[in-house]
């Protein structure tokens, strides 16, 4: 699904962020990413949906390099890929269920009452359909910005320390979710330095751990 | 605030794309940028209206001067009292012969006391005053050759002198020609500035809203989606704003004083006919500027979004 062959990614003049990626994230995968602050882990995920270009080798997203693709190339691989961010941004004029819907908006698709009634249930948040985003906590807006990512039913979900805001109970509740979507298939990759959490998915999920050192990503070995 | 207040924002609100289309709707309300844009394609407009009457006026005019000049023509005979009409004569007998002339006739005593009125009154006895006579004559369509006409006049009649008007009317028809010019380049201009001010508008809502652009983006919106909706709100902005100026526009050409028919030199800036037309493709080129210039400013600023 997204390959890096010997790919770096390095700002102009600066010293490459990261360099001789070579792996893959493969469909129906579930991985963690870690490494120190300031390592590259935001940096690898932009790499993974295009929002950054490999200024070294090559990333392919669904089997074409980004190279080669035109910005609505990207716009269409991105309709494949749900992002949650750390800091959730929304469109804050519109009340959460648009937020939500947002992908199938831009992608103009209609948007299906009962599917969508399903996932605000499912993250909880069925109280606060008509809600603005600054009304909500930070547990409710990372619990959105999940629904936001799902609700295409992309094949692969980005998530850039989703639990960075919220209390333990919210991070298992979040990690339970991103596990959920894994066993329907969807491949996962979480970014977090939040060694708990990792320990916490071993009961429920096969994952694979990678780690950011030395400026590149390296599997940590054995499954967890 | 999200849209402009009084009838402008009415009208606004009543346009087509301005906020019902899923892309419109994602983007907040521009607040002062659209205010702006309103009042400036509502400002713009009124004067274009006005550059176009002048236009349109002011061509009349070269016109009408330039077909005068091109039709008409005046000799004049000054001569001793008994040579006079002898002369007026022979000035007739030769412009029989001359090619390009439709008709000539002397000015009779009545027709030289209305020439005079408006300096001496209408009681003024022509008859006995040693006034010269005056032919009017009338060109056919290829027009006559003036010079080979007065040597012709020289040599038969000496005391003639043939005034084609060409002296006091080019002048006159040189300067509506360039009127028109400059009521043309005031369109230009116009059309420039609005465009410009539309772009300004339109990139600070943009630049305002860059998260907006990056949330859409992030989630899979294409640029010409993202571009839509920036572009559908100021081309209807444009439009409503436009069309209240033109109405102001054309208001205020129809109270403008009317020429009077006798008067020659001023043709009015009123708009009739066919001419009441042309205001109304002020409110359409509005929007289409600002369709354009919002369209140039959105991909822009979205090459600038990864």
């Amino acid at each position: 699904m997204i390959g890096f062959s010997s790919a770096g990614f390095g700002y102009a003049g600066a010293r490459p962020l990261l360099t001789g990626l070579d792996l893959a994230l493969p469909a129906g995968s579930f991985h963690f990413l870690t490494g120190p602050s300031g390592a590259g882990k935001t940096t690898f995920l932009k790499l993974c949906y295009g929002e950054l270009v490999a200024t070294e080798g090559g990333v392919t997203l669904f089997g074409t390099d980004v190279r080669q693709m035109d910005r609505d190339g990207i716009a269409a691989a991105r309709r494949r890929i749900g992002v949650v961010h750390q800091d959730c941004q929304f469109l804050d004029h519109l009340t959460l269920t648009e937020n939500v819907t947002l992908p199938l908006t831009v992608a103009g698709r209609p948007v299906p009452e009962r599917d969508l009634a399903d996932l605000m249930a499912w993250v909880g948040l069925t109280d606060h359909a008509d809600a603005r985003p600054p009304e909500l906590s930070g547990g409710e807006r990372q619990r959105a910005a999940l629904a936001r990512a799902v609700i295409t039913a992309p094949d692969l979900i980005l998530a850039d320390e989703p639990t960075g805001n919220v209390d333990w109970e919210m991070a298992v509740r979040l990690l339970e979710l991103l596990v959920d979507l894994n066993r329907m298939g969807k491949a996962v990759l979480i970014a977090t330095h939040d060694l708990n959490l990792i320990r916490a998915s071993k009961s429920q999920v096969s994952a694979r751990l990678l780690r950011i050192r030395d400026r590149q990503v390296q599997a940590a070995g054995a499954e967890l | 605030m999200s849209a402009p207040s009084g009838p402008l924002g009415v009208l606004a609100a009543r346009l087509p794309g301005r906020a019902d289309t899923p892309a419109a709707r994602l983007v907040p309300p521009t607040g002062f940028t659209a205010q702006l844009t309103v009042f400036t394609a509502a400002a713009m407009s009124f004067l274009a209206v006005f550059a176009i009457a002048m236009a349109l006026a002011a061509g009349q005019l070269a016109d009408r001067w330039q077909a005068a000049l091109s039709q008409s023509a005046t000799i004049r005979v000054s001569a001793p009292a008994d040579q006079i009409e002898a002369q007026t004569a022979a000035v007739l007998r030769v412009l029989e012969t001359t090619p390009g002339v439709g008709a000539a006739r002397r000015l009779d005593d009545n027709e030289m006391r209305g020439l005079l009125a408006p300096w001496f009154g209408t009681d003024l006895p022509v008859e006995a005053l040693p006034l010269p006579h005056l032919i009017e004559v009338t060109e056919t369509g290829a027009g006559f050759d003036a010079e080979g006409l007065r040597l012709r006049l020289a040599a038969e009649a000496p005391g003639a002198v043939l005034d084609d008007h060409a002296r006091w009317r080019r002048p006159l028809v040189a300067a509506a020609e360039r009127l028109r010019a400059v009521s043309l380049v005031a369109l230009v201009l116009i059309a420039l500035v609005l465009a410009a001010m539309v772009t300004l508008a339109a990139q600070a809502a943009l630049a305002a809203n860059g998260q907006v652009i990056r949330v859409l983006r992030l989630v899979g919106a294409e640029d010409r989606f993202i571009s839509a909706a920036f572009v559908r709100r100021f081309s209807a902005r444009a439009l409503a704003g436009s069309l209240a100026g033109t109405l102001a526009g054309l208001g205020a050409v129809a109270l403008m004083p009317r020429a009077a028919a006798d008067v020659g030199l001023l043709a009015g800036l009123g708009l009739s006919g066919s001419a009441w037309l042309w205001p109304l493709v002020v409110p359409a080129a509005a929007a289409a500027l600002a369709y354009a210039a919002t369209r140039v400013a959105a991909a822009r600023t979205l090459r600038r979004t990864p």
